[in-house]
């Protein structure tokens, strides 16, 4: 991905990620939550993993922020009451998050990082994907299957009414 | 104009990070919360991908792929027990639960 385009989506992303942190209306919060979903697919694409890119949109920006919405909707949330964190709580946030950005941009600047490898041809596919799913992390994919199991149980038991 | 470097990469999912710590712990709306917890997983899948580019290799890949399972497994737990917390409790706001603090 060449240097402009780059710039642009990262000022794009962040920026929908600060609607996300900011806004006071959790379905505004929420349609950040898309777009900043949707531009990291872009980035993904970018980085040549295609796959992960179409997994992220449908997973990601299809199910779970339509969860999302569906819950806020559910619940009538759009009139939101003020937030109760004290201004000097929330300065002591800011700043504990700008020295945890400079710390990681710091160690990201000292630590000298090879030029990527030339890529082979289907790189970030479906099918090289796959084969390692199916090879090297068999284990962890099917107890993945089994994580999701219990996921929806557990969503059906805690979210049905008592009885 | 050449090709991003991929350190700008992995500097933006420290930024992006950054972001979603701040919004956990400034923000008091669970549902809000949960969404800023989305965005540093999020942007820890960056991290991956982008070091799996700079690696050649498609591990990176298949982790993220595993995130973005457990991501929807907590969604869907996380979304129904708020669910429930708001029909005992009338209030989605962190600070008026406070029923498991020591």
């Amino acid at each position: 991905m060449s240097v402009p385009i780059f710039l642009l989506l990262a000022v794009l992303t962040v920026a929908s990620a600060l609607v996300i942190v900011i806004h006071r209306n959790p379905i505004y919060s929420a349609l950040g939550l898309v777009s900043t979903l949707f531009l990291m697919a872009l980035l993904f694409v970018g980085l040549e993993a295609h796959m992960v890119a179409v997994l992220q949109i449908i997973i990601y920006a299809g199910a779970i922020v339509v969860l999302f919405l569906f819950v806020i909707m559910l619940l009538n949330l759009q009139v939101e009451e003020r937030e109760t964190v004290s201004r000097p709580l929330i300065g002591a946030a800011v700043a504990g998050g700008l020295a945890l950005g400079l710390l990681v941009l710091l160690g990201i600047g000292l630590t000298p990082l090879a030029p990527p490898a030339p890529v082979q041809p289907g790189y970030g596919g479906t099918q090289p994907l796959a084969e390692r799913l199916f090879t090297a992390y068999l284990l962890p994919f099917e107890l993945t299957s089994l994580l999701l199991l219990v996921a929806i149980v557990g969503a059906v038991v805690v979210g049905k009414r008592q009885a | 104009m050449g090709v991003t470097p991929i350190s700008w990469y992995l500097a933006l999912s420290g930024v992006l990070f950054a972001i979603g710590t701040v919004g956990v712990l400034t923000r008091r709306n669970l549902i809000v919360i949960f969404m800023a917890i989305e965005l540093l997983l999020n942007a820890v899948n960056l991290s991956f991908v982008a070091l799996a580019r700079s690696l050649g290799s498609m591990d990176g890949q298949v982790i993220v792929f595993f995130v973005l399972a457990v991501a929807a497994a907590e969604a869907a737990v996380g979304l129904a027990i708020l669910l429930q917390l708001y029909r005992l409790r009338e209030t989605l706001n962190a600070d008026e639960v406070t029923t498991l603090r020591w």
